[in-house]
């Protein structure tokens, strides 16, 4: 296989938890809510790899860490080989950035509102220096936009983002990140915030530049049904790890972990012949803080399947089930 | 065919605006019947939203009910005067889930002192009879009922929306409005709260209009669908019939939009544009500039709804 475009390597970090006076006083350790807990994956050239996820296992974290938005507490992250966890000075974390760009959830507040159209993607080109001259940056403006279909970009540049409707403006957003013409795009749940229709609309057009230009995503989403139909590949984070890892189809379709058939089962789909029947949930409470992980596999307290001295005692290793179909149970295929 | 619980003719209310009125809700006509639930879909702006305060007689400023008429059970309730609709028919008739309530629960006063307030007001119990009334209903809700005494803070997003719907229930009303009661939730706890719907529904016979913009969800709990655009009712009719025979180019749209699970789709279909500007609906079927059938009456004309089959109506020429 080929040299992936991101590796990401035991990727970790750790929040600290404020202390109050007395805690501290007491001398009791500090605590730390462990956002992301040794995550590694690669992304190779054009594809897209999904981190799916519900609220606060650690998906939009890993995605700014690999934004260098935020440091990493351990672990390595290397785009196209080049280390980028020991880019220390602004110029190379500039030169990072061109090379990596965010789209972001929500269209209304990524832009400014003060900014026309042709300021919103004037910006990154004079940041980074791009294009000498106003006329030769006016060109690449209206090339980017009408990679978006945003068209004629003449009727579109010299109106304001309110101006626009949502599914518009989440175009302006992905032609704003696909000036600098990255390698590599972070998106973060692009559609969540968009009406059914114009979701539609905006994943066509991410797929298609992907197709056309070569673009790799990492796609960051709470939402299975979109990540089957956009990512090449699916990896389902639980409190700060992914617990299973493969081809999109092959996870949604074939999933190992007790976690993930949990979460398949508890999609709602379009078919009214269910509405009458109560969907049992293979799982059982709630999402634990991130702070006081459970030991041994930290899905047990919820899992199903949980087997007593083995799930709680032992922390499960990430083993290949099958041809790249990754999981990490003790259980595997046992279930 | 059950007994007819509301009745909604003619509907319209508008919002008064500065540059004219916006006609949120135009010209809605349906039935709800006894112990079955509607679900009430569209895009955002369409309408659905308004529908519900408007039925809760609650229109928010600058709304009006311009005109229409609104029975619960029997009794019209356009035009009562504020403080019978307060005392009579709010939460003890028609009851709503509002979108995002969880996060409206007050900080400073446990679940209990906030669930017990309408059965003070409205039923004038005593408060050890209303706290334990608090209880039954919490526990109906599948939560300790311990949790009266605990602070919203304590309690997570899916517990908090329990105590809404809860709350919603507790002055036994006729008649629930669910208003996107599970938008802000994880899938997981999504899935637990429709099934909570469900067994309410068995259990009490609940009467219910369901709200959302996802026809997913819709389809897991709703008897019959509404398709709502631009403040109108296009498509409505029993569930099977909506999702399985689409009869208005609108949802066969929408319905194409939807990624599924288990399906490999090869192209997802969008409906290009964006909805209208309420303010200035295009003349004649207002769908007309976003549909690919559009002919030169529908421009023209406005289409009424028509029967397709049996109970199943869509509003279009080609039909």
């Amino acid at each position: 296989m080929s040299e992936p475009v991101l590796k990401v390597v035991n990727l970790k970090k750790y929040f600290p938890v404020r202390r109050g006076l007395l805690a501290s006083l007491r001398g009791e350790p500090p605590k730390f809510v462990r956002a992301v807990d040794g995550v590694s994956f690669e992304v190779h050239k054009q594809e897209v790899f999904a981190l799916v996820g519900e609220s606060g296992c650690g998906k939009t974290t890993t995605g700014k860490l690999v934004m260098k938005l935020l440091e990493p507490t351990d672990g390595k992250i290397y785009l196209e080989g080049q280390d980028v966890t020991e880019l220390r000075t602004k110029e190379e974390i500039k030169a990072y950035r061109r090379k990596v760009q965010m789209i972001f959830q929500d269209p209304f507040s990524s832009m400014n509102p003060r900014f026309r159209i042709y300021d919103v993607l004037e910006e990154p080109l004079l940041i980074h220096g791009i294009g000498e001259t106003r006329a030769e940056r006016e060109e690449l403006i209206y090339k980017a936009l009408e990679m978006v279909k945003i068209v004629p970009p003449e009727e579109y540049v010299h109106r304001f983002p309110h101006m626009l409707s949502g599914g518009q403006r989440q175009r302006v957003a992905i032609a704003r990140a696909l000036i600098l013409n990255p390698t590599f795009i972070v998106a973060d749940e692009p559609v969540s915030m968009l009406d059914v229709s114009i979701r539609a609309e905006i994943l066509e057009l991410m797929k298609e530049l992907k197709e056309k230009m070569g673009v790799t995503y990492l796609y960051i989403t709470h939402d299975l049904s979109t990540a089957r139909y956009f990512a090449d590949w699916i990896a389902v984070m639980y409190l700060g790890r992914i617990v299973e890892m493969g081809p999109a189809k092959e996870v949604i379709d074939n999933p190992i972990h007790p976690y993930t058939r949990a979460l398949l089962t508890a999609v709602p789909e379009p078919d009214p012949s269910r509405k009458d029947v109560i969907k049992e949930l293979p799982i059982k409470g709630e999402v634990p803080s991130a702070v006081n992980i459970p030991p041994g596999c930290r899905f047990h307290p919820r899992c199903v399947y949980f087997q007593k001295g083995l799930c709680d005692k032992k922390e499960p290793q990430m083993i290949e089930y099958s041809h790249n179909h990754w999981v990490e149970c003790h259980l595997a295929g046992k279930i | 065919m059950g007994r007819k619980i509301l009745e909604v003719r003619n509907l319209k209310m508008y919002y008064f605006t500065s540059r004219g009125p916006v006609k949120a809700v135009d010209d809605v006509t349906f039935d709800l019947e006894k112990g079955e639930v509607l679900g009430l879909a569209g895009e955002s702006g369409c309408g659905k939203s308004s529908i519900g305060f408007t039925l809760m007689g609650m229109p928010q400023p600058p709304g009006r009910i311009v005109s229409g008429s609104i029975k619960i059970d029997g009794r019209e309730i356009v035009g009562l005067p504020e403080d019978v609709l307060r005392r009579e028919i709010r939460w003890q008739k028609i009851s709503m889930i509002f979108q995002g309530a969880m996060n409206a629960l007050n900080p400073v006063y446990t679940i209990g002192y906030q669930m017990i307030e309408p059965l003070i007001y409205h039923k004038g119990m005593e408060r050890e009879e209303a706290l334990e009334k608090a209880m039954k209903y919490l526990e109906l809700v599948g939560l300790d009922p311990e949790i009266v005494y605990r602070y919203p803070h304590e309690l997570s997003g899916g517990m908090k929306q329990r105590v809404v719907i809860a709350t919603a229930l507790i002055l036994e009303p006729d008649i629930v409005i669910a208003d996107e009661p599970t938008t802000a939730l994880d899938v997981v706890v999504q899935a637990q709260i429709i099934n909570l719907m469900k067994r309410l529904k068995k259990k009490l016979g609940l009467s219910m209009i369901f709200i959302t913009h996802d026809l997913s969800i819709l389809a897991e709990i709703s008897d019959r669908v509404a398709i709502m655009y631009a403040g109108k009712i296009v498509e409505i009719g029993p569930s099977e019939k909506i999702y399985n025979e689409p009869a208005h180019p609108y949802t066969q749209k929408l319905l194409a939009a939807i990624p599924r699970l288990h399906e490999d789709v090869e192209k997802l279909e969008f409906i290009p544009g964006s909805p209208p500007n309420l303010l200035n609906p295009p003349s004649g079927c207002r769908f007309h500039p976003r549909c690919p059938y559009a002919m030169d009456r529908c421009r023209q004309e406005e289409p009424k709804l028509v029967e397709v089959d049996k109970d199943h109506y869509a509003a279009c020429w080609l039909l």
